[in-house]
């Protein structure tokens, strides 16, 4: 894992779920700034299993459970697209409230996997 | 649709507390198919307590989702079930520790969760009381 590419990823994902939490209270309907928020974290997520495929061959591999992270990440790519269908389906405010759930929890699971790949003893 | 606008408000906050019990199913159920593959022996009682969180939560979510009085049944059962689940088991973590060696999504009252598992149940309730079959004005509960 790249330790500076993970925080940035956690920012951005902080970030685009404030920017859906407002756009949600502000009573906008599901608009190209909060899909187009929720797809650059679902981006960023499928460069970080990029990394983290090639990590291990360049002689960054993981200090914890290999199989947890792999846990993590699928399910972490899963929620955006998920959560942008919901966004499609259901045109109200509330939607943005459930891309803002959806990219919170991008944000804490890969906290976790930074966890589980540099400080996890497995 | 003939609803007012404050029970609009409660469809649309329902979609939020559905979208969230999703999550957290996912949450449970990751944790526990993790736990159960990898190691199961180590503490075969709070891992058997995880999947059942999880199932829980998996028929919850369905039973938010879909309409008629057998979910709404449902619902109220699954819910009530998991805030008996978190407050127990947030005890038994608080009191005695060594009982459940690894964490599952109930421990120490959902801490590990940002005490999502306690507060989701009470919003649930409220959520089900606002919108229960029959009521004047609520309709029926949303798709």
């Amino acid at each position: 894992m790249i330790e500076w590419f993970t925080w940035a990823q956690v920012a951005v994902a902080c970030l685009a779920g404030v920017v859906c939490v407002v756009a949600g209270f502000a009573r906008k309907l599901p608009n190209d700034i909060t899909v187009g928020a929720t797809a650059l974290v679902f981006l960023l997520l499928v460069v970080q299993l990029v990394v983290s495929i090639v990590a291990p061959f360049v002689g960054d591999p993981p200090t914890g459970n290999i199989v947890e992270f792999y846990i993590y990440l699928v399910s972490a790519l899963l929620l955006p697209p998920l959560a942008v269908v919901w966004a499609l389906v259901d045109r109200t405010r509330w939607s943005n409230l459930v891309l803002a759930a959806a990219v919170f929890a991008v944000a804490v699971m890969v906290y976790r996997m930074l966890q589980i790949w540099t400080v996890q003893v497995a | 649709m003939m609803v007012t606008q404050k029970s609009t408000r409660a469809v649309g906050l329902g979609r939020v507390l559905i979208a969230v019990y999703a999550l957290l199913a996912l949450a449970a159920t990751g944790r526990s198919v993790f736990q159960i593959a990898e190691q199961f022996s180590e503490a075969p009682l709070a891992y058997t307590l995880s999947a059942l969180s999880a199932v829980v939560y998996i028929v919850a979510t369905v039973a938010l989702v879909k309409s008629g009085s057998t979910s709404y049944a449902v619902a109220w059962a699954t819910i009530s079930f998991e805030l008996v689940g978190v407050l127990v088991v947030g005890l038994v973590t608080a009191l005695d520790p060594a009982l459940f060696p690894d964490d599952t999504v109930w421990s120490f009252f959902g801490r590990g969760y940002g005490f999502v598992p306690l507060v989701l149940p009470v919003l649930g309730m409220i959520w089900l009381q606002r919108t229960r079959p029959g009521r004047a004005g609520a309709g029926d509960r949303p798709e």
